[in-house]
């Protein structure tokens, strides 16, 4: 009776989850999406919990949730800026959680019930173990790799021989983890499965280490993907559907995001994982030195009020200097003036997919001015002033033609084609891909150096000021 | 304990990507970021599993683990569903905005 009232439960929750993930399709019904999907978690926790006879231990289950509560609810409010690191660290979280029930099943079963370490069970328990813990040390780094902290290397960190050894590694785990699911219960098999966590959780941090903020989007997305996937493997030890059904949409969406990610950058999985880039390349400066031509905020001002058609190609430099608000303004300015204004988001601007639109929502800007890259090429020529604002190698022409360039064959936003190109930038640096960036040295374009927050604030004073005349 | 049947557990794997697979893809591409921290909530189902193992009559060494795991999810749940709303809230459409 109480199992069928559990699968009861479980089937609903599985449906509630799949309209959550559905009425994400529209920023209209997107809410009605969370609701659904608390709603269902709701619905699995309670039906797992009252369970007679089989959970016994009530105090432990509430001091743990109510812990839960203590840390998630600040983790809700951080500022949105700091978005990805957060997905990074959650991401950690359940990895970690995932590890953790693969390790107490598999020491409750070796110590008590032998007969449940079937190969079947023992080989999901591997998956599980495996995909959790280093999706727990992998994210963990990528978290700290966002946040900035200081001794986690921002740049990508390469060594002799480091695919050799990430590659041995992860032989190293597998024939270990065939060798202790085909004798469970060996003497020695307690001691290679806390050998194969050890590697594991030391992968995870090699395999972060070499990759750079620009792939950032790519490997959160993967992260995503092995997350959800240890929620499957542990569905498969515990024999329970639900874990399977919610895993595998939480790895499906990881999956498709990292497929986005991937082709929004011309790269494979594999070259994103494996072939780390970010040492700066060295331009082919053919003879002559090139040289930037730097604009005044008065004089990018008055050009900007003399535009039809304005576009705006955010990009991570925006959400370093949290300048959305600054930006809402000039946008504001710029309509008042009659002039449209609109913003040409590519996939893989920012630090996570979609990481734009959320702070141009937050500073109020309507969705329907945020355009997708391949909608708002076609109508680049008729633009007549971009100002790309703290984005680089989204806009860099060198990835139409250069086969040298590491970000060749890239789709990339045609900023070159319009009339005329302002480029805010903090410095002289190269991006994080560590290109040079052709278009900034473009006839057509004007540089204005500064924080992205600050050379706005200047734009906006100038616009609201003199302009009115 | 109920026998397992690792086929149907399979298959259930199977058909479950796959609607994954063709909900995901109609998502807006707008809302990718609160996607990824609502789908971040959903996985954060291993909480069914902490709880099994953290309230079941198990010796101390394994609760503690399954106290830790079930710690983890909850915090996933709580943050991720908070986090999707407050940033979905934002989202206007050219009506809702002066």
């Amino acid at each position: 009776m109480s199992y069928a009232f559990s699968q009861l439960a479980y089937i609903v929750a599985t449906a509630l989850f799949i309209f959550s993930l559905h009425w994400m399709s529209d920023p209209k019904s997107a809410r009605r999406g969370v609701y659904s999907g608390v709603a269902a978690m709701l619905i699995a926790v309670i039906a797992t919990w009252v369970q007679p006879g089989i959970i016994i231990h009530h105090a432990w289950i509430v001091i743990a949730i109510s812990m839960g509560f203590v840390v998630g609810v600040p983790l809700s409010r951080v500022p949105l800026t700091a978005v990805p690191q957060r997905t990074a660290l959650s991401h950690s979280f359940g990895g970690l959680a995932a590890g953790l029930v693969g390790t107490a099943e598999y020491f409750l079963w070796l110590h008590g019930e032998q007969q449940n370490l079937t190969t079947f069970r023992m080989t999901a328990i591997i998956a599980e173990i495996v995909l959790g813990y280093l999706t727990f040390t992998g994210s963990l780094m990528a978290a700290g790799k966002l946040q900035g902290i200081k001794w986690i290397p921002q740049r990508p960190v390469t060594y002799p021989l480091q695919n050799v050894t990430n590659i041995g590694m992860l032989l190293l785990a597998l024939v270990l983890g065939v060798a202790i699911i085909l004798n469970p219960v060996a003497g020695w098999a307690s001691a290679v499965f806390l050998i194969i966590i050890g590697l594991a959780l030391s992968f995870g941090v090699l395999l972060i280490i070499p990759i750079g903020g620009a792939d950032m989007p790519t490997v959160i997305s993967i992260l995503n993907a092995y997350a959800g996937l240890s929620a499957v493997a542990m569905g498969f030890v515990l024999n329970n559907k639900l874990l399977i059904t919610a895993g595998a949409l939480d790895g499906s969406s990881g999956l498709i995001l990292s497929i986005i990610m991937c082709k929004a950058m011309n790269r494979s999985f594999a070259n994103v994982l494996f072939g780390a880039f970010g040492q700066v390349q060295s331009v082919k400066v053919a003879g002559e030195e090139k040289a930037y031509k730097v604009e005044t905020p008065e004089g990018a001002a008055q050009i900007l009020e003399e535009a039809n058609f304005v576009v705006i190609v955010p990009g991570y430099g925006m959400a370093v200097a949290q300048a959305q608000h600054k930006v809402r303004e000039l946008y504001d300015l710029l309509k008042k003036r009659g002039i449209t204004v609109k913003f040409a988001i590519h996939p893989v601007a920012g630090r996570m997919p979609g990481h734009m639109n959320v702070l141009l929502a937050e500073a109020e800007i309507p969705y329907t001015d945020l355009v997708e890259m391949d909608e708002i090429n076609s109508d680049m020529p008729q633009c007549d002033v971009v100002l790309v604002l703290g984005a680089n190698d989204v806009v860099n022409p060198a990835a139409r033609y250069d086969k040298t360039s590491p970000i060749y064959g890239m789709p990339i936003i045609d900023a070159d084609k319009a009339k005329t190109v302002f480029a805010v930038k903090r410095s002289k640096n190269p991006g994080f891909a560590g290109i040079e960036n052709e278009l900034y040295f473009s006839d057509k374009t004007w540089m204005l150096f500064g924080d992205a927050k600050v050379v706005v604030g200047e734009l906006v004073k100038q616009l609201s000021g003199g302009g009115m005349c | 304990m109920q026998s397992m049947d690792y086929w149907s557990m399979l298959f259930v794997f199977m058909l479950a990507t796959f609607i994954g697979i063709g909900v995901i893809r109609r998502v807006s591409r707008l809302l990718h970021t609160p996607l990824m921290s609502i789908t971040n909530a959903i996985s954060a189902i291993t909480v069914i599993g902490s709880i099994i193992v953290t309230g079941s009559d198990h010796p101390l060494p394994i609760r503690i683990l399954g106290a830790i795991a079930l710690f983890a999810s909850m915090t996933n749940i709580v943050s991720g569903f908070l986090i999707t709303d407050r940033m979905l809230k934002m989202f206007k459409g050219d009506k809702g905005h002066k």
